[in-house]
């Protein structure tokens, strides 16, 4: 086991060089840049933008640029925006737990649903439930994020009243943060009511957040069931005289639940991309956003070492998933 | 300032507001995006402006509100030297700086804050020009100021004397834009001290209308009514920014009653807006352009005559009707009518393409090809470039001149449109900075913008018409300035380096009870005004 999780960490290394390279090319691969678009309409002239450029260090080679980089990188300086002038890893942190919090929320309710939907479904193949359920689950999965998200604001929010349209919390309150996540900062806050106010506030964008991976989930959890239904250990299991409920539950539930294991792990991918816009209907001041804006601005340092940090955090995502294959399916752990 | 302090500092900001008594009245505004930070000096955003600027800060003169005239701010008075070089400032006394939990003034606003004000702009060997990484002052180089301002001399506590290189009319305009928002040389020296010069951008300091509290990165910004205000006190008592950047939820959060008040509605929301009782919607006519500007340098572009039978062929009120959806005016000189020296004498070209055609012939072009550039951005002053394209390649397709539209990424078009030799016309726009029509014409059609780096994207150069506007830039009369502009718009019409297509409306929507709200003809969003009313 150890070995495993070392030969994997290891992996990461090179990963995350190319990475480092992607993220720094790409970037400078899209036209436009900073200093120009900082000058926006009214332009700058050539001896200023030289000046800019050489403060900035842009008038060197690019390798030399990527070089210096990665040796500021090596002692844990990621670079200042060039747009906010703040350190990238602070705005980074302080965005962060906001993205967290909407996506641990909607993968919670994407497997909370998704599976009993899926499990339901497999066996009751053929049935209304599963036409109708897959049927949702395909238009869930084609939904434009920023057209369902909207549309949820003008029903809940706008006719119905139910939930605030956007932000995280009511603005009424007004307490330190603690932890960045504002379930726990609210109950922490002691104020009446803060807590009942952020989950109201979080239901709208973690629903639409978790749509996508819900839709993925069912479907995956229920074709995996279809295949391990029919395999020779649940009809031994059948023949043995266990309950149907046990059968599902334990025989072939426990081995269905490993592909659904690794959709899951891959939607933390999925749900990274999902903040971009769901963050930006329901101005959530998560990462996604940051991430967006900065392109748009071609904030270098931002771009790249914003890039290096998320895909630092979903590869460490999806190195606890192969790690929970092991508890589910021995035959990973013992090999 | 790390992460750490940054909760302190929102830490300690709560405990200051948990201090004070409940307050009664909350303003909150639905702004349009995060400011970049608080020291409005290195940026250029007026999101920044409005977070920072307008909010925390005060200038030595400024705007009265609604218009683009000069009032006195901090400055209680000036005088301008015979020959227009020195402006001398006196200062307003007893004026205060906030305090917050770790700092608190010890003296009055005084000369030492103009100088230091200015002068961190000013001078690269300054203590506090690079006092972030990469902090640049572009807004005070843009304009000139470093050309302009030959020196600043403190006279005595309360008075200030700049001293130009040229006589500049426009001075004053400049001195009263954000970007030289009086800071506190106390506070910079106290932070010095604990070594936190970031907090000059983090945690802002001013004497203006608010007290910044507390900033939530792109969620929420916090102020309070500065008690001590010299001004006329703010009558709310709290302000809040809650950030919003999509136009359809800010409209939502405003009908929810979440907020009071927002900028920039989409335009295919006003009809919506108006229809709801429990909304008004505040219309004024925006301080910009839209144009098509030829290359006056390349033929056949290079004939007045071709240039103004390409303008009378363009059917600008189908322009206006489908780009702006009518929420504009079609404009016929370069400035917009709410600016002083508007020549409302001016006739626009006739919309006319036979006599369009038959003055192309006249010219001698036949089988005229062409590009038109449509910008990759919305703006203000061009909803939508693409479509506006469109309309005029299907105008000049009558008239027998084929149009390409092309289009770049933002930084590349910007570039390029400024690349010389460039084929084809461009259409961008301006907003004003200051109100001051040498802000128009000087930056956007003189000579000397015809250089790389200048914005003269027609590279017109028009001896006369710089000449006058040289003339009205040094000139002290403010009659004589309006008459020198008067006739540069005549001469402008006349050679048609542009196709003026539009000025657009500006909205803003807010609540029924909102009061006191006065929209700035700059785009400025201030609430030293505003009131709720029961």
């Amino acid at each position: 086991m150890f070995r495993f999780i070392l030969k994997k960490l290891l992996y990461l290394v090179p990963t995350m060089i190319g990475i480092t390279l992607v993220a720094f090319g790409f970037i400078r691969l899209l036209p436009g840049d900073p200093v120009l678009l900082m000058a926006g309409e009214r332009g700058v002239s050539p001896e200023r933008y030289a000046q800019i450029a050489a403060q900035l260090g842009y008038d060197k080679p690019v390798w030399q640029q990527y070089v210096h980089y990665l040796g500021n990188l090596l002692q844990g300086d990621l670079g200042n925006s060039l747009v906010t002038k703040k350190p990238v890893l602070d705005e980074f942190l302080a965005l962060f737990p906001a993205t967290v919090e909407l996506a641990l929320v909607a993968i919670i309710i994407a497997t909370v649903i998704g599976v009993p939907v899926g499990v339901v479904a497999a066996i009751k193949r053929g049935s209304w439930f599963d036409q109708i359920s897959m049927t949702g689950a395909l238009v869930g999965f084609s939904m434009p994020i920023f057209w369902w998200g909207l549309l949820l604001i003008i029903l809940f929010s706008g006719v119905l009243g139910w939930t605030p349209v956007s932000g995280r919390i009511s603005l009424m309150y007004f307490f330190p943060q603690v932890t960045g996540f504002m379930l726990i900062d609210s109950l922490l806050s002691g104020d009446e009511g803060a807590f009942a106010s952020a989950v109201s506030h979080l239901i709208l964008p973690s629903v639409v957040l978790a749509t996508i991976p819900l839709a993925v989930i069912a479907r995956q959890t229920r074709s995996a069931m279809l295949e391990v239904m029919g395999e020779d250990y649940v009809r031994t299991a059948r023949a043995k005289g266990l309950s149907p409920r046990r059968v599902i539950a334990v025989h072939a539930l426990r081995n269905a639940m490993i592909p659904v294991i690794t959709t899951i792990g891959l939607q933390v991918g999925v749900l990274m991309a999902g903040a971009i816009l769901t963050e930006t209907i329901f101005s959530w001041p998560g990462i996604g956003k940051w991430m967006i804006d900065s392109i748009s601005r071609r904030d270098y340092p931002v771009v790249q070492s914003g890039l290096l940090l998320i895909a630092a955090i979903v590869m460490i995502v999806n190195l606890i998933v192969d790690l929970t294959y092991g508890l589910i399916n021995p035959r990973i752990r013992h090999k | 300032m790390s992460f750490f302090s940054t909760r302190m500092l929102a830490a300690s900001a709560f405990a200051l507001m948990a201090a004070a008594p409940l307050h009664a009245k909350t303003f909150v505004y639905c702004s349009e995006g995060s400011p970049e930070g608080f020291d409005a000096a290195p940026y250029t955003s007026g999101t920044t402006f409005d977070a920072s600027g307008h909010a925390v800060y005060n200038r030595l003169v400024q705007f009265k509100p609604g218009t683009t005239e000069i009032e006195p701010a901090l400055a209680e008075s000036w005088d301008v030297s015979e020959d227009g070089l020195e402006y001398t400032f006196h200062l307003r006394q007893g004026v205060k700086f906030h305090s917050n939990d770790k700092f608190t003034p010890s003296r009055d606003f005084s000369a030492d804050d103009v100088i230091f004000t200015f002068e961190r702009q000013a001078s690269a060997d300054h203590p506090w020009h690079e006092y972030i990484p990469g902090v640049t002052y572009e807004y005070y180089s843009s304009m000139e100021m470093d050309k302009l301002i030959k020196s600043i001399e403190k006279v005595d506590d309360h008075t200030v004397k700049f001293t130009l290189n040229q006589p500049e009319a426009p001075f004053l305009a400049n001195v009263a834009m954000p970007f030289v928002s009086i800071v506190s040389k106390e506070y910079a020296d106290a932070l010095e001290a604990a070594g936190t010069r970031e907090d000059l951008n983090n945690a802002p300091i001013g004497t203006g209308p608010f007290r910044f509290v507390a900033y939530q990165k792109d969620a929420v910004i916090r102020y309070q009514k500065n008690a001590d205000y010299w001004g006329e006190a703010p009558k709310i008592d709290d302000l809040v920014f809650a950030i919003t950047p999509d136009a359809s939820v800010r409209l939502q959060k405003l009908k929810a009653g979440e907020c009071h008040l927002m900028p920039y509605p989409a335009p295919a929301d006003l009809e919506d807006i108006r229809a709801d009782p429990n909304l008004k919607l505040d219309e004024q006519p925006g301080l910009n352009v839209g144009y098509l500007a030829y290359n006056t340098t390349v033929a056949p572009f290079d004939n007045p005559q071709v240039r103004k039978a390409l303008n009378m062929a363009m059917d600008k009120q189908a322009l206006i009707d489908a780009v702006y959806q009518g929420n504009a005016e079609i404009a016929k000189n370069p400035i917009p009518p709410t600016m002083w020296s508007y020549n409302d004498a001016v006739e626009d070209d006739k919309f006319d393409p036979e006599a369009a055609k038959a003055m192309l012939e006249e010219a001698g072009v036949s089988d005229l090809s062409m590009e038109i550039w449509a910008m990759p951005v919305q703006r203000p002053y061009m909803p939508n470039a693409r479509r506006a394209a469109e309309l005029i390649q299907s105008d000049f397709a009558k008239i027998g001149v084929k149009v390409e539209i092309v289009s770049y990424e933002w930084g590349e078009y910007l570039k390029k449109s400024m690349e010389e030799g460039r084929k084809g016309a461009v259409i961008l726009g301006w907003t004003g900075d200051n109100g001051d029509p040498d802000n128009f014409l000087t930056v956007l059609l003189s000579c000397a913008a015809a250089a790389p780096g200048g914005a003269n994207r027609a590279f017109w150069c028009n001896e006369e018409f710089s000449d006058l506007l040289a003339k009205a830039k040094a000139a002290s009369d403010h009659d004589e300035r309006v008459k020198l502009y008067e006739e540069a718009q005549v001469i402008f019409k006349e050679q048609a380096p542009w196709a003026t297509l539009a000025h657009s409306t500006q909205y803003v929507p807010m609540a029924k009870n909102v009061t006191g709200f006065v929209q700035s003809p700059l785009g400025d969003y201030a609430f030293d005004t505003v009131d709720l009313a029961e």
